[in-house]
Parts: C-alpha cells; structure tokens; sequence
C-alpha cells in the first residue's frame, strides 16, 4: 500500500491522522481537535436533530401554582437549524481532510516537492488574509441572513400560530404542506392572498409608471432651452427627494386625513369632506398619488442625466429629415431613454412592491374589510405579512406569504441580473 | 413670427405653468411643516395656513418635555455605528472577492447573489426569535448585528463591481514594492473608490433613520426607540395633541439629512446607477 492509499484511510479513520501520517503537524491537530470537539458534543448533536425531528414532546404545565417548563418549540427549532448547519461544516472539512491526505500522499510517493512546515505556516498566512478578511461577513451573513430565511422556510411548514400555538405555553408540530395548500384552498386564505397580491402588482407598475413620467416630464421641462433658473427649479424639485421619506408620508397623513387642513378647507368653501384615506378606491388612488411626489424627483435627476447624454446631432438629423418634435420625441428621446434606464425601472418596480413605509404609515391598511383575513383594503403583501406576525402572531402563513414573494421577486432579479454586466464580464456561471 | 415660433413661445408658457405648478405642490406641504412648527398652541385643527404668531416654543418643549433627544441620539449613534462598521466590513468583503482568487470564491458570490434576493425583513418572525435567543432584544446591539449583515450581499456586490474596474496592475506594482495586503487596501484602493464608498457609508447612515421595520420589531422600551418610530407613535396616538412638536420635530430631522443629501446628491445617483448597471 502507497503512502496515497494509507493517508486517505487514516483520514477517513479519524480527521487529520493522515495529515499526522504525512508530518503536517499543525494541521493534523487542528483537524484531530475539531473531530474531537465535535465527538463530545454528540449529545447536543442529538439533542438538536431530536429537536428539529419532533418541535418538543412535553408541554408545559401548572402544578398548583408552579410551572413546570415544557420544550420550547421553536427555540429547538432553531438550535436544531443550527446543529445540522454545523453538521454541514463538519461533513465539508471531512471531504477536504480526505482529499487533503490524498493528495500530500500522492506528493510524497512521487517525492515532488515537499512542503515544510515553516513553508506551510508562509503559505497558510498569505491565504489566512482572505480567511481574516471574510470572517465577520461570513458570520453576519450565516447567522442574521441565512439561518433567519433557513427557519422561516421551515415554519411555512408548521403550525406556529395564535391562539393554540404559541410556544411556551404549547407545542408547535409539523403539517407538511397543508399551509400551502391551505392558501390557496381556504376561502378566506385565498380571497385575502388574491385581493392583496393584485392590489400589490397594480400598485408597483402605476407608481412606477407614474413616478417614471413625471420625472421624465420635469426632466423634459428642466431640458427646454429657453428656461430660466434652471438651478432654481431643480433644488426645489429636488427636495421631495431630500426630506426623510417617513417624514414626509407622516406630513401627507395628516394633511389629508378627516381632520386635516385639506378637509378644513374643503369645507370652509361649503363642501363636504372628501374621504380621501377611507374610501377604498380614493385611498388607493391617494397612496399612488402621494408616492409619485416623493418618488418622481429621483426620475427627474435621473432622466436629466441620461437626456443631456444623447448626442444632439441625431436631433440635427432629424430635424432635417423634417420630424415634428413630437416625432422626435417618441423615435429618439423616449426609445433611447427606456433603454437605458430599463434596469432602474426594474428596480423601481421591486421596491415599490415591497415599498412597507409609504402603505405603513399613510393608511397602514386601511379602511378595513372584514371580507379580508387580517388585512385592510390597502394592505400590500409586505404590510400584510407584517400585521400577520407583529400584530396577529400568525406566523406561518407569514412564512408561507414570504416564500411565495421571495420566489416573485428571486425570479425578477434573476432576470434583470441576467441582463447586467457583471454577468457577463464576470465568466463566472 | 412664424408658426413654429409662436408654438415654442406657447410651451414656454406652459412650461414656466408646469414648473410653477410643481413648485407649489412641493413647497406646499413642507411650508405647512416650517409654519406649523412655530405656530402657538399645538392643534391640528388651529392651524390655519398662515399663523398670526409665530413661537419657537415647540422646539424648547421638545428638548425639556419630551423623549425626542434620546431618540435622536440613539439614532445617531446606531446610523453612525451602522456606517462606520458597514462600510469596512462590506469594502474588505469587495476587497478580497475583487483581488483575491481562493477556493469556494464563486460559489460563495453566487451564495450571495441568492440571499440579496430574500429581503430580509422577511426572515422577520425568525429574526425576531433569533434576536431573543441571544438575549439581544431590546438592545441597540441587536438592531446594528441585523442592519450591518443584512446590507452585506448587496452592498459587496455593487463595491466589489467597482473595485474590479480598477486595474490590477496599481496593487501589483505596490506589492513589488513590498507593500501588505492591508496598505494596498488603504492607501491605493481606498482612495480611488472614494465615490462607491462614499455612497455605500451614506446609504447606511441614512438607513436608521427611516427604517421601522426592525426598531418596532426589536426595541421595546422607550428610551431605547429611534427617531422613526417614536415619532410614529406620537402621530398614530395622540396627533391631534402634540401636532405642532411633531412638526417641529420633523423639521430638526429632515434638515440635516436634506442638506447632507444634497451636498452629496452626486456620489448617490452614481451609485444607484451603477447598482443598477453591475446587479
């Protein structure tokens, strides 16, 4: 048997004996180490894949006026995330010490360069700079971004929900796909699911829409030649832009509520007071309206940049080709201008369908609708999904709501990353 | 005159009738606010447009009888802290994944890639657990570990486009020249992308104070809340009460943050569009 063959099997046998084998030292006994830590922490191991299997087996109970604590549903459900993450640490080191031994083994059989230690601790240091330097995003991202969505995949598939579930009075379990199914089956699910969901589309495309052709007229305005005080004009346009946007969305609340100075006015000329946040549609058409004024200036800015780029030779042609301006208008500005901005627009439209702080604080859903399952007729998906955990403490059919948006929205940046640069220029896919 | 002098003579007119327009929505509510503010007394309902007398009472009241400068403190410090350890952390991730070619660097872009595609507001029920677990609730130091990783993804992407624009040759030339790894970082890479980073620590001092989401999530007690939410609460409680402080609030909020803003508008639709253009 070569020195190969006899390292691979020891590494198998037991992480960094083959390294050991070979006189790696250092990284034999990191490895030994961390194989070993792992071995005395099979009872938690076991503790947390029992916990994630069965979400708690004892409830908790009153003995006279004591209580006696029950298992934590969720608290296990997390440890148990958090232990078969670990488990996939360990599975990825072992296959790397494996191959590792294979392959300082293969060297030393073929007496092709051998590394000394010294060489090795040069080189682990040189590749320890990028080990350094990933550390804390590493960890941020681990911990704060994927076992977050880790677990909230999983409790789509639970039960976690007021009042009957709520741990750690109760037990949460396991029901597989019924939430799912549920959405979509249940009357109440369903209607509220539709209602909101197309609500939210339509919202996204007009206030992008609008925000898009009211910048672009500014932009266009701003452009004329003969315009004075364009500096002027532009900070002031500028400045719905500037001001903190909850700011501002609090400013519109109260100007337009019942008891605002709009309605004040109204109904000292004589008229009666325009519902503008309590009537579906005018609340609807409201929250549009008010998000083009804060969002339109962004355009504006925008807009002005990309129309100064265009050469005014292809204007020149034009005109000599005798084009009206509105020709021009519609076969050189606004063709060119699409293309170029198309991926803003895209943007626009992703953050608009989860724009949470415009529907939030200017109507946070309402007028209500009982016909709707926790929401009112305003609600987006992204406020409903809100309500459904902070208020109602549903949350696995937020989790469930949450899975649906992440693959709408996965899927449309997955399309416009396809388009970019960096796609391309990368080589990496 | 000829006719198409006289139709531009026409749109003119109707442009300075549009600008004009415009200028009068926009000014409209934020004059309200300014007047508002110094208005006497402290209705909603008193306020007629024009005051008859103007106090600066509203803004002492707010420094002596109110919550406001803890809140505003506490936002500074979480904005600043968010901007100063967001921008090095999301820089030296840019670094390394632009210059550095280790094993694991496209699955580990790619991984990336994936997880700036879930929001992570959505995560918010396991965010929320997670937070509790680590008894960090109700800290600022929970609010900061999930504003700080959750802009990870995105903003590494969009500096690590910029930094890959810039020719390798520079940090080569530096590194025959003995040069580490970390004064490359600093004295050569640093300084040439002064705008995404600029863009990238505005971008993060600025989010704090908008956000609601996670400091109505994670902050329970009042002397912990920022800015947003606190002054959320005085609007969806009692608005009618303290309107006139609301506004004058308002205005020693959007101040600093327009004129910051403003100053560096620039570095901000540059760098939007260059998120835009690179994914």
């Amino acid at each position: 048997m070569n020195r190969e063959k006899r390292s691979m099997l020891l590494s198998c046998l037991f992480m960094g004996l083959g390294q050991l084998y070979n006189k790696y030292f250092l990284k034999g006994i990191v490895l030994f180490i961390i194989e070993l830590l792992y071995l005395i922490k099979i009872p938690r191991i076991i503790k947390g894949i029992w916990g994630v299997v069965t979400l708690g087996e004892t409830t908790q109970k009153m003995n006279g006026f004591q209580i006696i604590q029950g298992d934590h549903s969720v608290f296990l459900l997390i440890e148990g995330v958090v232990t078969i993450i670990m488990l996939f640490i360990l599975l990825g080191l072992y296959i790397w010490n494996i191959k590792d031994a294979k392959r300082i083994g293969h060297e030393m059989d073929n007496c092709k360069s051998y590394m000394s230690t010294k060489q090795y601790l040069i080189k682990v240091y040189d590749r320890s700079f990028v080990s350094i330097m990933l550390t804390p995003a590493t960890l941020g991202v681990l911990f704060f971004i994927l076992l977050p969505i880790m677990v909230t995949v999983l409790v789509a598939f639970t039960n976690y929900s007021a009042p009957d579930h709520i741990p750690p009075r109760n037990l949460v379990d396991w029901v597989g796909f019924k939430n799912f199914i549920d959405i979509f089956k249940l009357k109440i699910w369903s209607k509220t699911f539709i209602k909101i969901g197309s609500w939210t589309v339509i919202w996204a495309a007009l206030s992008t829409l609008l925000n898009y052709s009211c910048g672009l007229i500014m932009a266009l305005m701003m452009n004329r030649k003969n315009i004075k005080f364009k500096g002027f004009w532009r900070t002031i346009f500028i400045l719905p832009y500037a001001v903190p946007a909850f700011i501002s969305l609090l400013v519109f609340r109260l100007l337009f509520s019942g008891i605002g100075p709009i309605n004040n006015l109204i109904v000292s000329f004589g008229f009666d007071k325009i519902p503008f946040f309590t009537d579906p549609l005018l609340a609807k058409v409201s929250l549009i309206l008010i998000n083009t004024w804060l969002g339109a200036p962004y355009f504006m800015v925008l807009l002005s940049g990309s129309l100064t780029n265009i050469s005014s030779s292809i204007y020149e042609a034009a005109e000599i080709d005798g084009a009206s301006k509105w020709v021009q208008f519609r076969k050189i500005t606004l063709p060119l201008l699409l293309f170029q901005t198309a991926p803003v627009l895209i943007l626009t439209f992703a953050y608009n369908f989860n724009n949470f702080g415009a529907i939030y604080l200017l109507t946070n859903g309402s007028p209500t609708n009982s016909a709707l399952r926790y929401a009112g007729e305003t609600d987006i998906l992204i406020t409903w999904i809100f309500k459904l955990t902070n208020d109602q403490s549903q949350f696995y059919m937020a989790a469930v709501i949450s899975i649906i948006l992440f693959i709408f929205i996965a899927s449309f940046s997955t399309y416009q990353f396809m388009k970019s640069k960096s796609f391309t220029e990368e080589d990496m896919m | 005159m000829s006719k198409t002098k006289i139709i531009d003579k026409i749109l003119d007119g109707l442009t300075y009738l549009g600008l004009i327009l415009i200028t009068l929505s926009v000014l409209l509510p934020l004059t309200w606010i300014v007047l508002s503010s110094m208005q006497v007394g402290n209705s909603l309902y008193s306020s007629t447009f024009l005051p008859k007398s103007l106090t600066l009472d509203h803004y002492k009241a707010l420094f002596s009888k109110t919550d406001f400068p803890i809140w505003y403190m506490n936002t500074l410090k979480i904005a600043t802290l968010n901007m100063i350890l967001g921008v090095i952390i999301t820089t030296l991730t840019a670094y390394t994944f632009s210059r550095y070619k280790f094993r694991g660097r496209k699955q580990a872009m790619i991984g990336m890639l994936v997880l700036q595609m879930f929001p992570s507001f959505l995560a918010m029920t396991a965010i929320y657990i997670l937070i509790t677990k680590m008894g960090l609730m109700d800290t600022h130091a929970g609010l900061l570990m999930v504003y700080i990783a959750g802009q990870i993804p995105y903003n590494s992407w969009l500096v690590k486009g910029y930094f890959d624009g810039i020719p390798k040759s520079l940090d080569e030339a530096a590194r025959v020249d003995g040069a580490g790894h970390l004064t490359i970082f600093i004295k050569i890479i640093m300084p040439i992308t002064k705008p995404i980073v600029v863009f990238v620590a505005l971008t993060n001092f600025i989010g704090p104070w908008f956000d609601f989401i996670f400091p109505k999530l994670l902050l329970r007690s009042a002397e912990k809340k920022t800015l947003a939410v606190g002054i959320f609460e005085w609007i969806s409680s009692r608005a009618n009460d303290n309107f006139t402080q609301f506004a004058a609030a308002s205005i020693l909020i959007a101040v600093p943050i327009a004129v910051l803003f403003m100053y560096l508008q620039k570095h901000i639709v540059a760098g939007l569009s260059a998120g835009a253009t690179k994914g």
